[in-house]
């Protein structure tokens, strides 16, 4: 293929990963805005939602729709209640010091992760989608005719490819008016712009605390439930979300929900596009030293507030 | 004989985005002089003697220490030409103990052996009468024997100008009396620039005032000067 | 007995308790035990910048591999003598760890973990990319013949487990000699209260830099002699595991003591050994003790043992 369509694919594609990363860039968001905590267990949240709704497809066998929306609304559900027992089990105990929720959070990446390799197992496992169509995308070329449309071998995408990523917006504008209009949205915001007064208010803010726990871990279940039709479950594959959400989060601002969104679509995109076109180790180099340089040199990210 | 100024700051202001919390502050602090910083909450003293001490970097202005420009020196090289200042909320090494908290502002200045340190620890912890407690954790010090600490951490520097931010806030009535005696012995060794509210130290302790509003200098003078001042009055009770 | 005469006695007491131990433990046992005192060492260093200075890296897998890789490249690349390689490797890291300092101290607390763990895993994408040269994951093998130093064979298990034992004695006298020493205290008032030493007319970047190059070297030392004892150089040791593990070690042994590190080192290595014989999964239990440490000693093994027995352990 030549440039023109490799390019419509990476960007097609880093659309796909972009919404499946705002979903999960934004449950870590919520998190670190709101309760000031850095859960480096982030990543294991959106593999335990893969694992679990393989697993739920699986015993809901029958049919792959009927097992694929049962498992998008159980795993998310039970990764939610997860990371809320977490949450006060553990961070609530250690009053959410920050060093300290660091490496309790590192324990608990290992802990999920090493369960979910003694019960799941290490290999990959696959779930069907509940539909795919393969859509052929065309391109243009220049000929002795003029313009012509032609269909270039490889250039497409799928129907369900093109779902998620409606899902995810769709989501995306559920959890905006959520944040925006009810009234536990409301209390979320308060908290997490300034806790001391919200708590003086009155403000339950330790069961606020543990709702957006298990929020954020939900919300990184259901964009790991969503991919993994296409990218098959397995125990390890929460470490890259990580590290991508950490990247969209600190370059799009802590704290900031728009920030974040821009930045899991920049992020999601170039990190597909330098994928197709170098390496995607390469990509990784740039990702990585990219977000040291900005948390050094403009810590505030791209919509942050200077602390 | 004029006395020479230990201090000269010219122009000093700072800006913290839309708030000028020091506004064109000129200062001349006399050697061996005792002066006191007074004025109302907000006046911009703490920030003042934060950009004297080089914790916050100025907006404008200069400083003069000791005749060399010290505008661009950080705060730890200024402390290492003789400026020694405690914190308005007390900060002290809380789990070390009272001997290692002195001690480590001591061994800054002299290079000796741990015993010439720890002589001069207990010497500066004499003064302030915490020597039979120099063993005890600091963090298990009532509120205003920390800040007894950290004085005796500020003078046991030997310091040419010892900036003290509400030294006396905590102490009780016999701590402050001592406090006073305290601060009439130190200036004999260094100039002493005070930030204080409670005004019978001021008004014991103190050679001049300088008053600070809204930041900006109100009024500088003796402290009768001071006392029969109407704007500072005004600046105090309020006007009208 | 003076304190610091006590502090000495108990920590060359440790080390030839060590070196006697290889009489008495069983051959298979002189592996893993100068494997762990290796690793002790990359602890150690760990130490003194999570432990003394209070700085929480989550990057030191770099030093630790800049140290291994260093000698390994130096050795097949560059085709220095054994002794030179390993030089070599603890100049690269103590320069990486220069770099690194210099720019990640410009942040704190948790932006200061978060840029060290990107500069981390930056290094170790670098080590996959760079494959031709670093055979990427799968590593490569330090031959024989270049693992012998002062005429001394390393392949050889007794040897080195005795070089291992010294090495490991030498690091831990002179971290003892630097917590007691003027500048291993200002590292502590730093951890305690940085703006205070500030005003007492530290300079504070000064002394984290040299805190953070300091460990960066000892750590490439680590890196450097594991890799030329056991003969392999890998990408694992640049992975985020290995800038968890030190954290872990320490925390467990207890972090801002001298003999923490080699306690935790050692335990969570045995514990690991045993448990990898049942099952795979043996990172959940160091998951589990991180998570309980957390919650309920803070101090570690060590810690608790000054805090509530010795209290002059250093």
């Amino acid at each position: 293929m030549e440039i023109g369509p490799n390019l419509v694919l990476a960007v097609l594609e880093g659309a796909l990963a972009a919404a499946v990363l705002t979903l999960t860039a934004v449950g870590l968001s919520l998190v670190f805005g709101v309760m000031r905590v850095v859960n480096v267990a982030h990543g294991q949240f959106f593999m335990l939602g893969a694992v679990l709704a393989w697993t739920v497809a699986h015993y809901v066998g029958v049919n792959p729709t009927v097992g694929f929306v049962a498992a998008l609304l159980v795993a998310p559900l039970l990764v939610g209640s997860l990371a809320v027992a977490a949450d006060v089990l553990v961070l609530k105990r250690i009053e959410y010091d920050p060093e300290n929720t660091i490496v309790a959070t590192i324990g608990m990446l290992y802990i999920i992760q090493q369960a979910a390799l003694m019960r799941f197992g290490p290999d990959a496992r696959p779930v069907e989608a509940p539909f795919n169509h393969r859509i052929a995308i065309p391109w243009f070329e220049y000929t002795d005719k003029g313009f012509s449309l032609y269909w270039p071998w490889g250039l497409g995408t799928t129907s369900y490819k093109l779902a998620v990523i409606g899902f995810a917006i769709l989501i995306l504008i559920a959890l905006w008016l959520f944040l925006s209009r009810t009234r536990a949205g409301l209390i979320m915001r308060a908290t997490q712009q300034d806790r001391e007064i919200a708590q003086a208010f009155g403000m339950p803010v330790g069961r606020v605390n543990a709702l957006v726990f298990g929020l954020g871990a939900g919300l990184a279940a259901l964009g790991a439930v969503l991919i993994v039709p296409i990218r098959q479950a397995h125990y390890l594959m929460g470490d890259e979300p990580l590290l991508l959400s950490f990247i969209v989060v600190i370059i799009g601002g802590l704290g900031s929900l728009a920030g974040t969104v821009v930045a899991a679509i920049l992020i999601g995109m170039s990190d597909s596009i330098i994928s197709i076109f170098f390496s995607p180790t390469l990509a990784k180099v740039v990702s990585t030293l990219l977000v040291a340089f900005v948390l050094i040199f403009r810590p505030q990210g791209l919509f942050g507030k200077r602390a | 004989m004029a006395a020479v100024n230990i201090l000269t700051a010219t122009g000093v202001s700072k800006r913290f985005g839309g708030l000028l919390a020091v506004d064109d502050v000129d200062l001349e602090i006399p050697q061996g002089r005792i002066r006191a910083l007074i004025g109302p909450n907000g006046a911009g003293k703490s920030t003042l003697v934060g950009l004297l001490s080089g914790r916050i970097p100025a907006t404008a202005g200069r400083i003069f220490f000791d005749g060399a420009e010290i505008t661009a020196l950080p705060a730890h090289r200024r402390v290492g030409l003789g400026i020694a200042y405690t914190f308005q909320i007390t900060s002290i090494f809380g789990k070390l103990s009272l001997k290692e908290n002195v001690a480590l502002a001591v061994r800054r200045r002299l290079k000796a052996s741990e015993k010439d340190v720890e002589a001069e620890v207990m010497d500066s912890l004499e003064k302030v009468e915490l020597a039979g407690r120099a063993d005890e954790t600091a963090g298990d010090l009532s509120y205003g024997h920390q800040r007894l600490l950290e004085i005796a951490m500020g003078i046991s520097q030997k310091p040419r100008l010892l900036i003290l931010d509400e030294p006396t806030q905590g102490l009780a009535d016999i701590e402050i009396e001592r406090f006073n005696a305290l601060i009439r012995a130190l200036a004999a060794e260094s100039t002493i620039l005070l930030i204080e509210h409670n005004m019978d130290v001021v008004m014991e302790t103190a050679d001049e005032i300088t008053v600070l509003d809204f930041g900006r200098v109100l009024a500088e003078g003796t402290p009768e000067e001071i006392r029969a001042d109407k704007a500072v009055q005004a600046a105090y009770l309020g006007s009208g | 007995m003076a304190a610091s005469m006590k502090s000495l006695v108990l920590h060359a007491g440790v080390v030839a308790l060590i070196l006697a131990l290889q009489f008495v433990l069983p051959e298979y046992h002189h592996g893993i035990l100068a494997r762990t005192l290796v690793l002790a060492i990359f602890a150690m260093s760990y130490n003194l910048t999570f432990g003394y200075t209070g700085l929480l890296s989550l990057g030191h897998a770099l030093f630790f591999a800049a140290g291994m890789y260093g000698m390994g490249l130096g050795v097949v690349h560059l085709g220095l003598p054994s002794l030179a390689a390993v030089v070599f490797g603890v100049v690269c890291a103590g320069f990486v760890a220069a770099v690194i300092g210099f720019l990640a101290l410009r942040t704190a607390g948790v932006a200061l973990m978060i840029v060290t763990l990107m500069f981390a895993q930056a290094g170790w994408y670098l080590i996959l990319y760079f494959g031709k040269w670093t055979r990427g994951d799968e590593g490569f093998v330090i031959a024989r013949e270049h693992r012998q130093i002062l005429g001394i064979d390393l392949a050889d298990s007794n040897a080195r487990y005795v070089v291992a034992a010294l090495v490991f004695g030498a690091v831990l006298i002179a971290m003892l000699k630097l917590v007691e020493s003027r500048f291993g205290k200002v590292l502590v008032a730093i951890r305690e209260n940085d703006e205070r030493a500030r005003m007492l007319g530290y300079d504070v970047s000064a002394y984290k830099l040299g805190a953070m190059v300091l460990s960066g070297a000892m750590a490439g030392l680590a890196g450097a002699a594991y890799g030329i004892m056991f003969g392999y150089v890998g990408a694992t040791f640049a992975s985020v595991q290995y800038s968890i593990l030190p954290l872990l070690w320490v925390l467990l042994g207890g972090a801002g003591t001298v003999l923490g590190p080699l306690v935790g080192t050692l335990f969570m290595t045995y514990l690991i050994d045993k448990l990898s014989e049942y099952t795979h999964a043996y990172m959940l239990f160091a998951g589990l003790i991180l998570v309980l440490l957390t919650l309920f000693a803070r101090q570690g093994i060590m810690g608790e043992v000054r805090r509530r027995i010795v209290s002059w352990l250093p």
